[in-house]
């Protein structure tokens, strides 16, 4: 499909803007002009409505189908809440309106948002305080290890080293390092598909400023020994850092707060069901342990005794200013309107739904893929194409003929410690007859790879593109229309 | 509100297939010790109390106010097609692009995206988007300090008090060394920024229009600064780049900024876009996903991720940054806007914006005790000095419906009676008039 620019049509024009109500001005001086006008495109609505829903109906999307995309947590995105993000009361109002005089009474909605958010947090993960700034998981990892490092600043602590276990996600060990820390990874057990504790006692010192836990872990297992690795870190002042990537598996069973664990973070698109957008935005809020909240970033919604809400940026030991406001309001807005919405009787359900549906669909598919952990799993779980690697079919290649059935893939290739490795996650709002489907499909490739591998190897055939060429894509490096 | 859809029979089912009585069995693996020690929460609501409880929170905000607020953030007009195309679920409930033969839609969006921001600034690489302008400009400064092997920072007095405070602490575990320049006439001081590059500078970060509106063309700095291995980066506002000189023609090197007047609501501060585009030799050091065109198996056009080799996802701790996620919802609606405004719109827009800024200043120059700033010409924004304390003013011109302008003692020094107003296409002459008499009245009181 050719790019929006080779379309555009000399003078045509899409928006008509007011004319000038103002007597006209002395134009910018000519040192401050741009020498050419930037080459925008020239069309019409219409021209540009058929050119994105076009694009739109060359992706696959959850509204279109199963989308079991393993630790991305593809999950229906109620409509509700699409509606609350663009109220006008919402999304017209000036960040910069509380920071007048008296200005934090100009958005006393807001504000109750951001505060009644954070005591729904706390009570959902008994932690004792949040910041809801963070404006993506990764941005929370990043905000979270800068409040172990205030923290062990304050204490005059000499910290240089992150342990991380060895089936992290990429962001735990790059957003250590960012906060200037080195790192070290943790063998994860081959037997129990936890992390090695022992291997943990054995690699800490007085240097380990935090370990960085995510639990369920990217296998989907609950580590049932995380009070003794909370008690191995805390023995050296280690904080422990816990990834919430995958508390949608554990709502109302699991607190991380409970287990003495001292900061985390909450992806919303993955627990509360804000949209993933194609990659974003995201918020990521960053919860602490009573020792942590003096560190956190400013400004914090605070509550007056008249119930009014105020911003409080009076933390002299805060880190500062991690985002640019108040978080990515928007995002927030949503997750605040869904966990309303399910109630904790509907979060409790959505966990046990996720952990039901992942169970079901691995108990169905573990007799033909090999399952190198085979025990009870959470949300997800990790199958590898080992057997179908014997007839020359990878991950990849049943990633690809599982399009060709109308499904997304299973994530492939993560985590690093399986090879062949094909993350299943279905989701709690996936019925029965969906897992069913997929099933059936994920047989008949298991089936095809061994009889017939070619026609894997050949898929996807119903898609638009099959397999670009990636090399071909880092050589040219054609990256815009130019 | 319950969005599950297995029945009690099916569920039933599902738990028999899984060899367990209960679903309370799966979660055997979680010791009784760490059982919540209390899960409370309200129980769970219907749509339609939902809405209506947000409804009426929504009502206790001012969003009705007449806005000249700005301070990088503005109220600019968004067309009714950039929430068509955005709203559809393909786009908005789709994940990151790692299948690119069901992402395409994704993928050449952000492409020509990436496209869209090359044109603007003038550069030749645009990433896929950064979470907003602030983040943007860390990031730049990063890149800048891996690509000299340098260790000091200048930051021009002109740019965002707001970034430079996130600066400040997304740099506070890192040894790196920052010098601050004060502008001089709401001007980048050459004097002092000339004089304090040295061997050890890896980049000088400016803002063009810089904080207090004013236009600049820093193509001397830029030249003192290459001529010393030093790397410039500046921060640019997408508006004014329709009609101000391009980063990319004064020999910028890295330009960053805030998206957030491209079609996206100001949504109380988020979620925005950073936007970020560089050299071809720096393409390398550039943080964030990257999309390229190339060919399929069979010769078609197609569109993937590509030099992932900079990423976390590869590169764990030795990535160029640890962002993940980017905001391509938000940099669809600025590809979605820039398409529909276009070449002539965007200029349009500018025009307006200009046009009525002068305006607004012709007008406010008439109210005694009122001092407009005027040493530098400016773009849709200009400082004003008013002889009572703008606090007070503020409380008042509110009062008025008017949100009348940010008053700048919160982020400089001496600056208690001067305020920030900003004015866009959305703004009326008969609003820029009622502000102007509001302003007199209130100062004659």
């Amino acid at each position: 499909m050719s790019v929006i620019f080779e379309k555009s049509i000399p003078n045509r024009r899409g928006v008509t803007l007011p004319a000038s109500d103002v007597p006209p001005p002395a134009p910018i001086p000519q040192q401050y002009r741009r020498g050419k006008d930037a080459a925008l495109c020239e069309l019409s609505e219409l021209d540009i409505m058929r050119h994105f829903i076009a694009l739109s109906q060359r992706n696959h999307s959850i509204d279109t189908g199963f989308y079991p995309l393993g630790s991305c947590t593809m999950k229906y995105n109620p409509k509700a809440m699409e509606v609350v993000a663009r109220m006008p009361g919402f999304a017209g109002l000036h960040p910069f309106l509380p920071q007048l005089r008296y200005g934090g009474m100009l958005v006393q909605g807001a504000l109750a948002v951001l505060y009644e958010l954070e005591k729904l947090l706390i009570g959902i993960t008994g932690m004792h305080a949040f910041t809801l700034q963070p404006l993506a998981g990764a941005h929370g990892e990043l905000t979270g290890i800068m409040l172990v490092a205030a923290y062990h600043r304050k204490k005059g602590n000499v910290k240089t080293e992150v342990l991380i276990p060895d089936e992290a996600h990429g962001t735990n060990p790059s957003s250590a390092a960012i906060a200037g820390y080195t790192t070290r990874a943790i063998p994860t057990d081959a037997k129990t598909g936890m992390l090695d504790v022992d291997a943990l006692a054995a690699t800490i010192t007085d240097k380990t400023a935090a370990i960085m836990l995510t639990n369920p872990n990217t296998l989907g297992i609950f580590n049932s020994h995380i009070a003794r690795v909370v008690e191995i870190a805390h023995a050296h002042d280690a904080l422990v850092y816990y990834d919430g990537a995958n508390l949608n598996a554990i709502l109302g069973k699991f607190r991380p707060g409970d287990a003495g664990i001292d900061v985390m973070h909450i992806n919303t698109h993955k627990t509360f069901a804000t949209p993933h957008g194609g990659g974003g935005p995201g918020a990521g809020p960053v919860g602490v342990r009573e020792h942590l909240a003096e560190f956190l970033p400013i400004s914090r919604v605070e509550k007056r005794r008249d119930n009014t809400y105020f911003l409080n940026y009076d933390y002299p030991n805060s880190i500062g200013y991690i985002a640019p406001f108040y978080g990515n309001f928007g995002i927030l807005l949503r997750a605040y309107a869904y966990i309303l919405s399910l109630g904790r009787e509907g979060l409790i359900e959505a966990s046990e739904m996720a952990v039901l549906n992942a169970n079901y669909l691995m108990h169905n598919l573990k007799d033909v893929y090999d399952l190198p952990y085979n025990r009870t799993c959470m949300h997800e779980f990790v199958l590898s194409a080992r057997k179908q690697v014997a007839h020359g079919v990878s991950a990849m290649d049943i990633a690809k003929a599982l399009m060709d059935y109308g499904f997304h893939p299973p994530t492939v290739y993560f985590p690093l410690i399986v090879k062949e490795a094909l993350m299943c996650e279905p989701t709690e709002t996936e019925s029965k007859e969906t897992l069913d489907a997929f099933i059936v499909a994920m047989r008949e490739i298991a089936e095809k790879a061994a009889t017939n591998p070619d026609e894997l190897k050949a898929a996807p055939l119903t898609a638009p593109v099959n397999r670009p060429d990636e090399l071909k894509a880092a050589k040219d490096m054609d990256f815009a229309a130019l | 509100m319950s969005y599950v859809a297995n029945t009690t029979a099916q569920r039933t089912e599902m738990l028999k297939a899984c060899g367990v009585a209960r679903v309370e069995d799966l979660f055997a693996d979680i010791p009784a010790a760490l059982r919540p020690k209390s899960f409370d929460l309200p129980s769970a609501k219907s749509e339609l109390e939902v809405l209506n409880a947000l409804e009426a929170l929504s009502q206790r905000n001012f969003s009705h106010l007449v806005n000249f607020l700005g301070g990088g953030f503005y109220d600019h007009f968004i067309p009714a097609a950039v929430d068509a195309i955005t709203s559809r679920s393909e786009f908005c409930t789709a994940y990151t692009p790692y299948q690119p033969e069901v992402s395409q839609g994704t993928l050449q969006a952000i492409y020509e995206y990436q496209t869209q921001i090359c044109r603007l600034t003038g550069l030749d690489v645009s990433n896929a988007s950064l979470y907003d302008g602030g983040t943007a400009l860390c990031e730049a400064c990063q890149m800048a300090l891996h690509a000299t092997g340098r260790d000091r920072i200048i930051v021009d007095g002109g740019v965002n008090p707001v970034y430079r405070k996130m600066l400040d602490c997304y740099t506070a575990n890192l040894s790196i060394r920052f010098a601050e320049i004060s502008v001089t006439h709401g001007q980048s001081d050459r004097h002092q920024i000339l004089a304090a590059l040295d061997d050890q500078t890896a980049a000088v970060v400016l803002q063009n229009p810089n904080f207090f509106g004013v236009m600049d063309d820093h193509r001397d700095i830029v030249e003192a600064c290459h001529a010393r291995g030093i790397l410039v980066i500046q921060s640019v506002y997408p508006i004014a780049l329709s009609l101000l000189k391009s980063p990319g023609e004064i020999g910028v090197d890295i330009a960053t900024g805030e998206g957030q007047s491209l079609g996206i609501p100001l949504s109380f501060g988020g979620p925005y876009l950073g936007f970020m585009a560089t050299t071809r030799d720096l393409v390398r050091k550039m943080p964030g996903r990257l999309v390229g065109r190339t060919t399929d198996r069979n010769g078609r056009e197609a569109f993937v991720l590509t030099l992932q080799a900079r990423e976390q996802h590869i590169r764990r701790n030795k990535a160029t940054s640890n962002i993940c996620t980017n905001e391509a919802l938000c940099a669809l609606r600025a590809h979605v806007y820039l398409s529909l405004v276009g070449k002539t719109g965007l200029k349009e827009v500018a025009e307006l914006c200009y046009a009525k800024t002068q305006y607004a200043k012709s007008r406010f120059k008439q109210i005694p005790g009122v001092e407009v700033m005027e040493s530098s010409p400016t773009f849709n924004e200009f400082t004003i000095r008013v002889p009572v304390d703008t606090g007070d003013l503020v409380g008042t011109l509110v009062e008025r419906g008017i949100a009348p302008g940010l008053p700048l003692g919160r982020f400089y020094k001496g600056m208690e009676n001067y305020m920030l107003v900003a004015v866009t296409e959305k703004r009326t002459k008969y609003e820029i008039g009622k502000f102007a008499e509001e302003l007199e009245a209130a100062l004659r009181k």
